[in-house]
């Protein structure tokens, strides 16, 4: 199973729709308890970093979310659910769940619109079997105005253009964090979903 | 580098498509999950629903298209028409919608822009624009499917839902709307140059080089296309193969 962590908004119907696809069953978990019989959690992102990590901590779900990740279930941060594993973000000036070192930063200095909206590519810095059948420099669908600023480069995995070049990919033994939407990004998002749950990754 | 995005636009009424697709199979042809399933097939980089139901009680059928598309169809799916009320929009965007479209109610009701990009983050609210030139540089703000004038000046306007919070302008030219004149061109770049969130052009799409323009004149980040793709006068993959030619970044 399946266990899609949610908290307020957020597109959560389109992710556990591409699980099901995938043919994988799924549930939301809304309560610190729902999450004991998760065997994957996903943290999907699509919101407010402060409202985001206020509902967590409210719920208990920072800290079970924490324990589990110590224990080692596989995790999928996606784009919110990415940046709130870090320590603090810019947006609304908040710390995050504090799981892995860095930060979240606007983006800045570049010419070009945000939020960063529509199809790019990532580059592929490191290679991992969670790439397996994804060809390099392939498009995913991004929707975003913050990125992520991880203290140590060795968990960056793939990066993507927007006038500069951001972490869009990391992995960190059982945590994967992606920037863009795999469960919006057609057949190559498909693909990664169903890489993740493979847990190839680990071995 | 982020690719312009082609996005077909199709029209629902009662949870039918009304213009959609032109499959010779007919059987098929009001279904909202092929239409958006075949368009996903071609390359299409997100989907637009506009609700072009006459009462609130058929809208309510556009919920369970959303359903029925965002189960199949993984790429964006924006919502538009009759949205006014946070309520709508959250019902809209826990059933498979990722973004959602306001025309007449933000300009009544501005602050719903402002609340639901406080709610559910900008990237989801995409505000519509339909704009009638009225002079030199200057183009006026319709409501109500482009039949009431507001008086408010569209560039104002364009700058104003960005400081509520819009994360997106869909920008269409009712002068051109229909024609296959070719976009407004001095319209998209105008508003596009003085916001800076995406634009969505909309509006007068006849040939290629119209998309062209719409691109590289017009500086716009995205286009929204109806009839064109709808009677295979194009497809999206001829669209993508001359805009790459050109020069310009699409995703293939």
């Amino acid at each position: 199973m399946v266990g899609i962590i949610k908290y307020g908004a957020g597109n959560i119907f389109s992710v556990m729709a591409c699980i099901k696809k995938i043919g994988w069953n799924c549930y939301f978990v809304e309560k610190k308890e729902d999450i004991e019989k998760a065997e994957y959690i996903i943290l999907p992102g699509v919101g407010n970093f402060a409202e985001g990590i206020e509902f967590l901590n409210r719920n208990g779900l920072t800290e079970k979310i924490r324990e589990k990740i110590r224990e080692g279930i596989p995790f999928l941060g996606i784009c919110l659910g990415l940046q709130l594993l870090f320590e603090f973000s810019e947006e609304g000036d908040r710390e995050g769940m504090n799981i892995l070192e860095g930060k979240v930063v606007r983006f800045k200095n570049i010419n070009f619109k945000i939020p960063h909206m529509g199809w790019n590519q990532l580059e592929i810095v490191k290679k991992s079997s969670l790439l397996n059948g994804i060809s390099k420099n392939s498009y995913f669908y991004f929707a975003h105005s913050y990125h992520i600023l991880p203290k140590h480069n060795d968990i960056i995995y793939g990066i993507t253009d927007y006038g500069i070049k951001f972490p869009s990919l990391i992995i960190k033994k059982n945590i994967i964090g992606v920037q863009f939407h795999p469960e919006k990004s057609g057949e190559n998002g498909v693909r990664f979903i169903k890489n993740f749950l493979k847990k190839k990754w680990l071995e | 580098m982020v690719g312009i995005r082609i996005i077909p636009c199709l029209d629902v009424k009662d949870g039918k498509v009304v213009k959609g697709v032109h499959f010779e199979n007919l059987k098929i042809a009001g279904d909202p999950v092929e239409n958006a399933y075949f368009y996903s097939n071609e390359g299409a980089d997100e989907i637009v629903f506009l609700d072009i139901s006459a009462t609130i009680e058929d809208r309510k059928t556009m919920i369970d298209v959303v359903k029925k598309v965002a189960e199949v169809v993984f790429i964006p799916l924006t919502v538009g028409g009759g949205i006014n009320s946070i309520d709508d929009i959250e019902k809209l965007l826990t059933n498979g919608a990722d973004k959602i479209s306001i025309n007449t109610y933000a300009v009544k009701n501005p602050i719903i822009i402002e609340e639901g990009a406080r709610r559910f983050g900008s990237q989801c609210i995409v505000v519509a624009i339909d704009a009638k030139k009225i002079g030199n540089g200057k183009w006026e703000v319709y409501i109500e499917s482009g039949k009431k004038p507001t008086g408010i000046d569209a560039i104002e306007w364009a700058k104003k839902v960005e400081d509520l919070g819009a994360g997106e302008i869909l920008l269409t030219s009712i002068d051109r709307d229909g024609t296959q004149d070719g976009y407004d061109i001095e319209l998209t770049r105008s508003v596009s140059e003085n916001v800076n969130i995406p634009v969505i052009a909309s509006g007068g799409a006849g040939n290629l080089q119209h998309l062209y323009d719409a691109i590289f004149y017009g500086k716009a980040d995205a286009l929204l296309i109806a009839s064109l793709l709808h009677f295979r006068i194009l497809t999206i993959p001829q669209i993508k193969k001359y805009l790459k030619e050109r020069g310009i970044e699409v995703r293939i």
